[in-house]
């Protein structure tokens, strides 16, 4: 199951160079980019791991290509988002996020069903992924 | 030729195939790049003429691109080589505007840097300070100012090298993102290259940027002053010429750097000149004018000449 999160999650892949140039933009707006991985692909995981600082003082998207690659060769089966922060007064939020990377196999969610009192069902999604301890996922 | 030009094709592309130089020329912008070179910097002539031939070079190969004649991105990795204040940072500086205006680097911006902006101070910390700073300088000029001081020979466990391999492997697998220049003195940069035949030989171009003449100075210390809204009188003018003359058989002379300290000197001077005769009115003629006194006041004038006079340590000479 290819996982849904973002910007740009319901069409393909970007390719790199697709990447180059939403990476530009987002430069030439001003924000700063980071790069998160985790393998904690629940949509409620907001805290994703960084790779490195948010890289505030970059003004070529070569730049955060280079690091983009060297976080993919780190960690090759862990998901891997691009950020960009807008830090001008008023707004200091992400601007845009979007799915970079992805392990080779995505098992996806189960559905659960919990009992509650009074025939009252909840229901929650469980990664199977996160069945194993943390590195081990994918 | 045919001297109209369809703005609708590719830059200088008149449609037959044929293509008009002048309207890539014009389209480039080099020609002002060039022009403001030569206004705003004296002598450096063979510096000039290599930059007008990299200019040539990206052009044509610009023209080239758009017929679809492809030779891959040339080589423009740099070596500015002469004596302090000859203008290396100057020039690199304005080479990063050059290239960015022919299309060759992206963004334009130079990082200068010099050795304690790349090598780290313990294991482990070379290689992510270099990584960074090339990730900064992508899409631009990368200047490392004294480069051979990358390089310590007497100590073989010291962490240059690695950021010299780092340097090189991206020197030559990102040549597109990044253009590096390496600037120092010319006989370290010549032993710096000597031990390092590697980088040697992914540097293309080694400049030798020469002294200055004494009149190449006097027209320096002008373009100084008109910057700064002062002026030299004509006895100040003459004065100063005497001045230079004297200055460059001292140690430690820096070229242009000089010059700049001396006129900073002169304009102490003129402060208090001004200051110690209150009482009378000053005009806007003397607050921009500094007199041959002004210079004539400097140590350089009453100092005893000859190898055994008191050593004036470097640029404090005055």
């Amino acid at each position: 199951m290819k996982l849904t999160q973002g910007t740009f999650s319901f069409l393909p892949d970007l390719t790199d160079e697709q990447i180059r140039s939403q990476v530009e933009y987002c430069l030439d707006q001003g924000w700063a980019v980071a790069i998160e991985y985790t393998d904690d692909p629940h949509p409620r995981n907001s805290y994703w791991e960084m790779f490195g600082p948010p890289m505030f003082d970059i003004r070529d998207a070569a730049g955060i290509l280079t690091e983009l690659r060297s976080c993919r060769q780190t960690f090759p089966n862990h998901y891997i988002k691009v950020n960009a922060f807008d830090s001008t007064h008023g707004r200091e939020s992400l601007r845009l996020s979007f799915i970079v990377g992805r392990p080779p196999k995505e098992p996806g969610f189960r559905l659960e069903r919990q009992e509650g009192p009074g025939r009252t069902v909840r229901y929650t999604t469980h990664a199977y992924a996160t069945d194993r301890p943390e590195g081990e996922r994918y | 030729m045919n001297a109209t030009i369809d703005h609708r094709q590719g830059v200088g592309d008149e449609g037959d195939g044929r293509l008009d130089l002048d309207a890539a020329l014009r389209d480039s912008h080099v020609g002002e790049v060039l022009d403001e070179l030569d206004r705003e910097l004296v002598g450096l002539a063979p510096v000039k003429s290599r930059i007008r031939d990299i200019a040539a070079l990206l052009l044509i190969d610009k023209l080239r691109g758009n017929l679809g004649l492809t030779a891959g991105a040339p080589s423009l990795h740099m070596s500015f080589t002469g004596n302090p204040g000859t203008g290396k940072t100057t020039v690199a500086l304005r080479m990063a505007q050059i290239l960015h205006r022919l299309g060759y680097v992206r963004k334009g911006q130079l990082t200068a840097v010099t050795r304690d902006d790349l090598v780290g101070q313990y294991i482990g910390h070379t290689a992510p300070k270099t990584r960074e700073v090339l990730k900064r300088a992508m899409g631009g000029v990368l200047f490392i100012d004294e480069a051979y001081y990358l390089y310590r020979p007497e100590n073989e466990r010291d962490y240059g090298q690695e950021a010299i391999e780092i340097l090189l492997q991206v020197m030559e697998n990102q040549r597109e993102d990044l253009v590096v220049i390496l600037a120092g003195y010319q006989d370290r940069m010549n032993t710096f290259f000597r031990s390092n035949p590697g980088l040697s030989s992914r540097v293309a171009h080694h400049i030798e940027f020469p002294d200055y003449t004494s009149d190449e100075l006097l027209a320096i210390a002008h373009l100084m002053l008109d910057g700064m809204q002062y002026r030299l009188s004509p006895e100040a003018d003459a004065t100063f010429r005497e001045y230079i003359e004297l200055r460059k058989e001292r140690p430690h002379f820096a070229n242009a750097r000089s010059v700049r300290n001396a006129l900073d000197r002169a304009r102490l001077r003129q402060a208090s000149r001004l200051l110690s005769r209150r009482g009378r009115s000053v005009s806007r003629d003397d607050l921009i004018t500094l007199e041959a006194a002004d210079i004539r006041a400097s140590r350089i004038f009453s100092a005893p000449q000859g190898p055994e006079s008191p050593a004036i340590p470097g640029e404090n000479a005055s």
